[in-house]
């Protein structure tokens, strides 16, 4: 079966990101597909390069960077939603002349248009949120 | 097919529960996640309201989000499944749509 993920809130606030995590890895080893993993809001900060979590926690961004690596899963920030909380990618840094970027590798940056069309091209959209 | 519910806030703190329980189609699943786990648990002044509801509904709960808050299985409501990640996942198939109550 065909997956859309949506992550409505950031990493270390409740659970969201951590649940998203988990269900996301249990599809994946049930030989489900996950067609895009899509992250709005404070979700965004999901992808954030700079984290620092301290060495006995949990990484969540590093953890969804390597999953991305690992099953070559699409995870698309909006791109209203990091600018706002400046996240940017190169690109982005580079036309809003900012000093440096900060999202984390196997991410990228799009638009809503992304979130409706795994809505369309997924069997199940499952949202984790606040 | 019928729709799967998830809900992951305690009933003690919003009313997506009570919200999700009167709406929810007779033939679907509620799933209880993250703080939703709460309202699995037996002898709460929302316990009577949960197992009215399993007359039309079926009602699961996340074992790891129990375990994560030291809440033991054996004092959920009689009748509800404690499930884990991979069966979270199996529920998702088995019902046509999922809605997160949130």
């Amino acid at each position: 079966m065909k997956y859309g993920i949506l992550v409505n809130e950031g990493p270390y606030t409740h659970q969201a990101s951590d649940s998203a995590l988990a269900f996301t890895k249990a599809a994946l080893e049930k030989g489900h597909e996950i067609f895009r993993v899509f992250f709005y809001h404070d979700g965004v900060n999901n992808g954030t390069s700079l984290a620092i979590p301290p060495q006995d926690d949990r990484h969540i961004p590093n953890q969804w960077s390597e999953l991305a690596k690992e099953y070559n899963i699409d995870l698309v920030l909006c791109v209203a939603a990091a600018q706002r909380r400046g996240l940017l990618d190169e690109s982005e840094a580079k036309r809003n002349s900012k000093a440096a970027s900060n999202m984390i590798e196997g991410f990228r940056i799009s638009g809503l248009g992304q979130l409706i069309e795994a809505g369309i091209q997924g069997d199940r959209m499952v949202v984790f949120g606040d | 097919m019928s729709m799967l519910h998830t809900v992951n806030k305690s009933p003690f703190e919003r009313n997506t529960l009570e919200s999700c329980i009167s709406l929810a189609v007779p033939g679907s699943a509620i799933l209880l996640i993250e703080d939703g786990v709460i309202g699995a648990m037996a002898n709460t002044k929302h316990s009577e309201m949960v197992k009215a509801a399993m007359a039309n509904v079926k009602i699961y709960v996340l074992g790891p989000d129990l375990k994560a808050r030291g809440l033991n299985e054996g004092n959920v409501v009689d009748g509800i499944s404690v499930v884990g990640y991979g069966e979270f996942v199996d529920l998702t198939t088995e019902h046509s749509a999922v809605q997160s109550w949130l």
